[in-house]
């Protein structure tokens, strides 16, 4: 399989980035060389085989709901690029 | 050469400090001595804590001056790969997108140490996110390997595995998703661990790839490996990955030796690609286990060559998911020309990620799209569970696995930094143990070319113990780890 630039292009809006023209080519070349090599996965038949997610015998680790200690306002705010009134402040949206 | 004290392991520093010919305020300021030598060529440090560092050695000082007991890791300075959070410590995961960061909380291997009475000197350079293996992806600048300037220190955690070597740090920890804490180690001639998937706390490590991550010890000899490990490893309930299993007591391994151990050498890890004297060293190594008692047989873990495709798919992938919280909204970097909250996220991501960073993000971004999730990511996941399959048969036969670390010695820096592919094959040895969510270490056995090789041991899942005995019997009747780099000091 071979990834196109307009498929580059569509992925990258899907991943919130921006590329260059230039930089589209050189993302297209890349991913094609990269992807090429994953074809080799497909020398393999895997149609009777379970999918590993993960490696440990676990699965829907609960806790007690009890009151637990977390961040306070101003604290959780403290890294924010910008805020206003207690809230994270961001740029318009339409 | 005369003993200086930065050059001395942990376990030494210890029994110094416990008889007293040694306070842990010098042993501080000898680290941050040698590291004002070193750092302007080695450059394993991103924030270095001199003040805090002295400041929490004196405590130390103040409590054995009161006669309380020294525990193992007390007064010992050491240092974190910057992907570990530490509170009140800028944490930047070397990324531009990070580089204000500072962590509101202590990640639960930062807390461990602290309570430990660890001194902490300072955060480690690392590839950005922990993507990346020779160190060159670090948004500031590279590390460069103590052993030849000229050269990679490895990656991603370059900076833990440089620090070690140079005597820039007593110990370190790094991270391991896809040979992160091994393939450095290798490279710089100390000991990296990385344990099994859920051994040790993920809590406060900056996520790369959830499924695989693992943080572990970078150590000057397998004992100092022992005993930090015991320090950080066991359950958390900040982390429903880590695994409720007891923790042994890895020091009392040290004690057993390796006869009739039953140890398998993959031939797959000796085929293409594997540099000829790295081979004559292993086999070397081989041998020696041999001697020692070890029952060592060729055997085989057919699906090999199908790793390393298989995580450049799923590390990805899982990487996409987790690096969407990179959005300029509420931490970081941000773009402040944006006029509106898509073109913000959208420039702030572009300004913020390296070019790996965005390549990987794309190429795990496209795996999971609609359309093409079922012919990459979920092919993926299904061949990581036939690699694992590989590892469970042979561990039926076999006590540990015994193959190299990585195919070459440290190749220059620069060197492959155009070629992704090229780049990716250096982990070809180390990515399998990921995908299984093994535990492996690598251990010095010899030079080539000057450099470093690393042996790699690999084991069953939670049994770090047998990885231990087999590498301190390993090191204690060879000379390698006793080898330093002669970096000319300032």
């Amino acid at each position: 399989m071979s990834i196109s630039k307009k498929e580059v292009e569509h992925v990258a809006m899907l991943a919130r980035l921006e590329f260059s023209e230039q930089e589209l080519e050189e993302y297209t070349e890349k991913m094609n060389d990269i992807l090429g090599y994953m074809d080799k996965l497909n020398q393999l038949d895997t149609s009777k085989v379970a999918a590993t997610y993960h490696v440990l015998p676990i699965n829907n680790v609960l806790r007690e709901d009890k009151d637990r200690h977390y961040l306070d306002n101003e604290t959780a705010l403290k890294n924010a690029p910008d805020k206003k009134d207690g809230m994270f402040k961001v740029p318009r949206i339409v | 050469m005369a003993l200086t004290i930065h050059g001395l392991t942990a376990h030494e520093m210890h029994d110094k400090l416990k008889n007293k010919e040694l306070s842990a305020t010098e042993a501080t300021k000898s680290v941050l001595d040698r590291i004002s030598k070193t750092e302007s060529r080695v450059k394993a440090y991103l924030t270095l804590l001199s003040e805090e560092a002295l400041k929490k050695a004196e405590q130390v000082d103040k409590r054995l001056a009161a006669g309380e007991d020294l525990r193992p890791l007390e007064g010992i300075p050491m240092a974190l790969k910057d992907n570990m959070c530490t509170e009140g410590i800028k944490t930047t995961c070397a990324s531009k997108i990070l580089h204000n960061f500072i962590p509101p909380y202590n990640a639960t291997v930062a807390e461990k140490l602290e309570k430990a009475g660890a001194v902490l000197v300072g955060k480690l350079n690392m590839d950005e996110f922990a993507m990346g293996s020779s160190n060159e992806n670090s948004s500031f600048y590279p590390v460069h390997n103590p052993w030849d300037l000229e050269r990679a220190p490895g990656g991603s955690s370059g900076g833990s595995a440089a620090a070690v070597a140079s005597d820039g740090a007593i110990y370190t920890l790094g991270s391991d998703t896809g040979g992160s804490v091994r393939q450095p180690a290798s490279f710089c001639g100390v000991v990296g661990l990385k344990p099994t998937y859920g051994r040790v706390s993920r809590y406060g490590l900056i996520a790369y790839a959830s499924s695989l991550d693992q943080i572990g010890p970078v150590t000057k000899d397998v004992r100092d490996c022992a005993w930090v490990l015991g320090a950080i490893a066991g359950h958390d309930e900040k982390d429903s990955t880590s695994a409720n299993v007891p923790v042994s007591d890895y020091s009392h391994a040290l004690n057993k030796d390796i006869k009739g151990m039953k140890v398998g050498i993959p031939k797959e890890y000796f085929a293409e690609g594997l540099d000829e004297e790295v081979k004559a060293k292993i086999l070397e190594a081989v041998k020696k286990l041999e001697d020692l008692g070890a029952v060592c047989e060729e055997m085989s873990l057919p699906h090999t060559e199908y790793a390393l495709p298989a995580f450049y798919l799923l590390a990805p992938a899982e990487a996409s998911s987790n690096l969407a919280r990179y959005d300029g909204v509420r931490y970081g970097y941000r773009d402040k020309n944006a006029e509106d909250l898509i073109t913000m996220y959208k420039q702030t991501r572009s300004q913020g990620f390296g070019p790996e960073l965005k390549r990987r993000i794309m190429l795990g971004t496209y795996a999971l799209s609609s359309g093409y999730y079922d012919a990459y990511y979920l092919k993926a996941l299904k061949v990581r569970t036939l690699v694992k399959q590989d590892f469970d048969q042979a561990f039926e036969r076999y006590d540990v696995i015994v193959a190299p670390t990585a195919p070459t010695v440290a190749f220059r820096l620069g060197e492959k930094a155009d070629d992704p592919l090229s780049m990716y094959l250096s982990d070809l040895f180390t990515i399998p143990v990921n995908l299984a969510g093994l535990p492996a270490i690598s251990i010095p056995c010899g030079l080539s070319q000057g450099m470093p090789v690393g042996l790699q041991i690999i084991g069953k899942p939670f049994d770090e113990a047998a990885l231990l005995q087999v590498a301190y019997n390993f090191e204690q009747n060879t000379p390698h780890h006793k080898l330093k780099p002669q970096l000319e000091v300032e």
